[in-house]
């Protein structure tokens, strides 16, 4: 039954014109700066480099997704729960730390060339085309693994036990079950990631650059911070958000909501097939595995050595990226909730509310950072406002993930309690207070901890404004890199995913505390 | 008295109509087959389905965009009459001031319902520590303490077995005595409509009619009705 449509909430509107506002505005900007509409051959480059990179990306990372996620969902082991924990994890890993984690496997002084060099083979380079890709594999496989997984679960049991009784064969259960599922989510799953890689900045500043690994993103800040070509960054900035625009586009269009935490233990009704199909399950679990932990691992084994004389600069980083997501977060969360709700409350004019949810994703960090460069710069030193700008770049980036994590549970708790709230005439504070805080406390808490930890980890904006007194932890752990002091850098970036997982940690067991 | 005038509900396909008054402190049953709109019927009474067109009025006042708090009446769903979340005490308190600030007297008030639907002692507990029949005396107690003039009740205690539920009715009869409250109360079950309300409104085939006395409506049942029934 429909409730009937009431005016909307006026509140809700605050936050979402000031998000519209926060990407239309430096669009604006962006758009009256651009010199000319012809690109430069070496744009051109950049823009086929960024699709590319991401297609392949994309591909590999969902291909590579399929084998992983079909052993999770047929077998039951012990770490099996720790595992899938553990593919939620490069989601909120700091991209600069993922890099560092590849480049001690991977990178020229590396374990993998240690150990071709003892087998003989010549030396491979992490940097270029083949690094970028593997970063963002890294980075993105367990997302899909998360994906296809979810499609997994979602066949019903019954249609398992009907396969069995029909006596149909492994063969038999992917044809007539398993891939018309992975038609319906790989799709879905390679856009996503496709979008995100097609912003994905930290990864191409770090492993690619030079003329034939540049990507729109790293142009423009190359533009911005090399050239200072403003002319030409904006014009980037405007064929990026028209890339991106298209690309998230098309995801929210095919994509169903990914869903953090949804119920992935469902009791399997069938036994696995044994023999070679076990073998292979047990081998790609442990590939999956060691992919995703031995860079990790290294990032702490090279990391703790250095910890003990870090420079004293990593003090002030530290606080500054802490405050930074201290307060991005309270901002996102605030205004996740509030527009959250009014949507969930269906009142008139909440489609307005959920396009401008829906908005930052087709922005990118440096997008939005370049927009607001060209819109500080003639007033105020980009340097000095370096802070207040990468808080607002991260609040409006981190947004649409958790409003859509928040608006399922406004949904459910409009649907269970909305009527009843009306009944009492719980309105205003009072509804906040003794309903929506305390029943979204725990999805609120896990929330935050996603902003929290995106935000921490997050290099983009403000590589395009800092100078050296304002620089993140992130930046502080890129700019040792770049000047190869290897073991400092390692051990900042152990201190960058300690402290992101510890906010992440922090606010979602306040959550849980809080709802319990 | 409760006056719904030419009253039109309309949603897609789903058309109900009703055009008939109600006298204070009367119970009336509502009956008939699923679907025909007995809850929308309630939730337009209740304030969360906009008519199409007629009026709803209690005492000759139009409650047009009327919010549901506001209404003259209290409403009992047929689940999530609580949150689970606050305790007994808190889940009544609301029904007095939403922002639970109560005076020394309004907490007396709450302690003194829960006694009077036999849950003394349970203010401290949360809903999911109660048992059914409990959780609809908790929730009879919180309209008993609104005290407003019209009780809807949607099937509240449809999950209850059949002593549990006539027990329930007679409670609810108890506090509409008290109250002087006009009762609504949606049901499936002819027994329920004769043990408890004096007239009874048929809803069927898009028309929900004018109340009948109960006894003679059973008696006779037109056509609709004994389809219904299977009699």
């Amino acid at each position: 039954m429909a409730d009937s449509a009431r005016p909307l909430n006026r509140v809700a509107l605050v936050p979402a014109a000031l998000l519209l506002a926060l990407v239309a505005v430096p669009l604006v900007a962006v758009a009256s700066r651009a010199t000319g509409f012809a690109l430069a051959p070496a744009d051109w480059a950049a823009v086929r480099f960024s699709i590319f990179q991401a297609l392949l990306s994309a591909i590999f990372s969902t291909l590579l997704a399929i084998p992983v996620a079909r052993a999770l969902a047929r077998r039951r082991f012990a770490g099996r729960g720790a595992l899938i924990t553990l593919m939620g994890a490069p989601f909120l890993l700091p991209a600069i730390v993922a890099v560092l984690g590849l480049l001690a496997v991977f990178g020229r002084s590396g374990m993998m060339n240690d150990f071709g060099a003892m087998a003989g083979l010549p030396q491979v380079s992490i940097y270029g085309l083949h690094g970028v890709v593997l970063a963002h594999v890294f980075l993105n496989m367990p997302l899909a693994v998360r994906m296809i997984l979810q499609g997994w679960q979602a066949i019903p049991t019954e249609r398992f036990r009907l396969a069995a009784s029909l006596g149909f064969g492994p063969a038999e259960v992917a044809r007539h079950l398993e891939r018309p599922m992975l038609r319906s989510v790989l799709p879905g799953a390679a856009l996503v990631i496709f979008v995100i890689c097609l912003t994905s900045f930290a990864v191409v500043l770090t492993l690619g650059g030079g003329p034939r690994a540049t990507t729109v993103e790293l142009a423009i800040y190359q533009a911005v911070r090399f050239d200072f070509d403003l002319g030409r960054a904006a014009l980037l900035a405007l064929v990026q958000f028209a890339i991106c625009a298209a690309a998230a586009g098309l995801a929210w269009a095919v994509v169903r909501p990914a869903g953090f935490g949804a119920g992935l233990d469902r009791q399997m009704a069938l036994g696995a097939p044994r023999g070679w199909r076990q073998v292979v399950d047990v081998g790609v679990i442990g590939a999956a595995a060691l992919f995703l932990l031995v860079p990790l691992a290294a990032v702490i084994l090279r990391g703790v050595p250095g910890l003990f004389d870090l420079p004293t600069s990593v003090l002030g980083a530290s606080l500054r990226s802490i405050a930074v997501a201290a307060i991005s977060t309270c901002i996102t969360v605030s205004m996740a909730l509030v527009m959250a709700v009014a949507v969930a409350s269906r009142a008139r004019g909440a489609a307005i509310i959920e396009a401008a949810a829906v908005v930052p994703l087709a922005a990118s960090g440096l997008v939005l950072g370049t927009g607001l460069f060209l819109i500080v710069h003639p007033f105020a030193s980009p340097t000095s406002l370096a802070l207040p700008v990468t808080v607002l770049v991260n609040t409006a980036l981190s947004l649409p993930y958790v409003y859509r994590l928040l608006l399922p549970e406004a949904r459910a708790l409009a649907a269970d309690y909305g009527r009843l709230a009306d009944s009492l005439g719980l309105q205003g504070f009072a509804r906040w207070r003794w309903l929506v805080l305390p029943r979204l406390a725990r999805p609120l808490g896990f929330g935050a901890g996603i902003a929290a930890a995106l935000s921490m980890g997050d290099l983009g904006v403000i590589a395009l404004f800092a100078g050296e007194s304002q620089a993140t932890l992130p930046l502080l752990v890129q700019q040792l890199m770049g000047s190869y002091r290897m073991e400092a850098a390692a051990a900042a970036a152990l201190l960058l995913v300690t402290l992101s997982f510890a906010l992440f940690w922090i606010c979602d067991w306040g959550g849980r505390r809080a709802a319990a | 008295m409760l006056q719904l005038d030419h009253l039109l509900l309309t949603q897609d396909e789903f058309r109900l109509t009703a055009d008939w008054t109600v006298d204070p402190g009367e119970r009336i049953a509502i009956i008939g087959p699923s679907g025909a709109g007995k809850s929308t019927l309630l939730s337009a009474i209740g304030g969360y389905f906009a008519p199409t067109s007629g009026a709803i009025r209690w005492k000759g006042r139009d409650l047009d965009g009327v919010a549901p708090g506001d209404r003259p009446v209290s409403i009992l769903f047929q689940d999530q009459n609580l949150f689970p979340h606050l305790t007994l005490a808190q889940n009544l308190g609301l029904g007095l001031r939403v922002n639970l600030k109560l005076t020394q007297d309004e907490t007396l008030r709450v302690e003194a319902a829960l006694t009077r639907v036999g849950l003394a002692g349970f203010g401290a507990r949360r809903p999911a520590q109660l048992s059914g029949g409990q959780v609809g005396r908790a929730a009879l107690a919180r309209a008993l303490l609104r005290a407003r003039p019209v009780l809807l009740l949607d099937e509240p205690f449809a999950a209850l077995g059949p002593a549990l539920k006539a027990e329930m009715l007679a409670l609810v009869a108890e506090v509409a005595t008290e109250t002087g409250a006009t009762v609504l109360m949606v049901t499936h079950d002819p027994r329920d409509a004769r043990g408890f309300a004096d007239r009874t409104v048929l809803v069927a085939d898009g028309v929900a009619t004018a109340p009948m006395t109960t006894a003679v409506l059973f008696a006779d049942p037109p056509a609709a009705l004994a389809t219904y029934l299977g009699t």
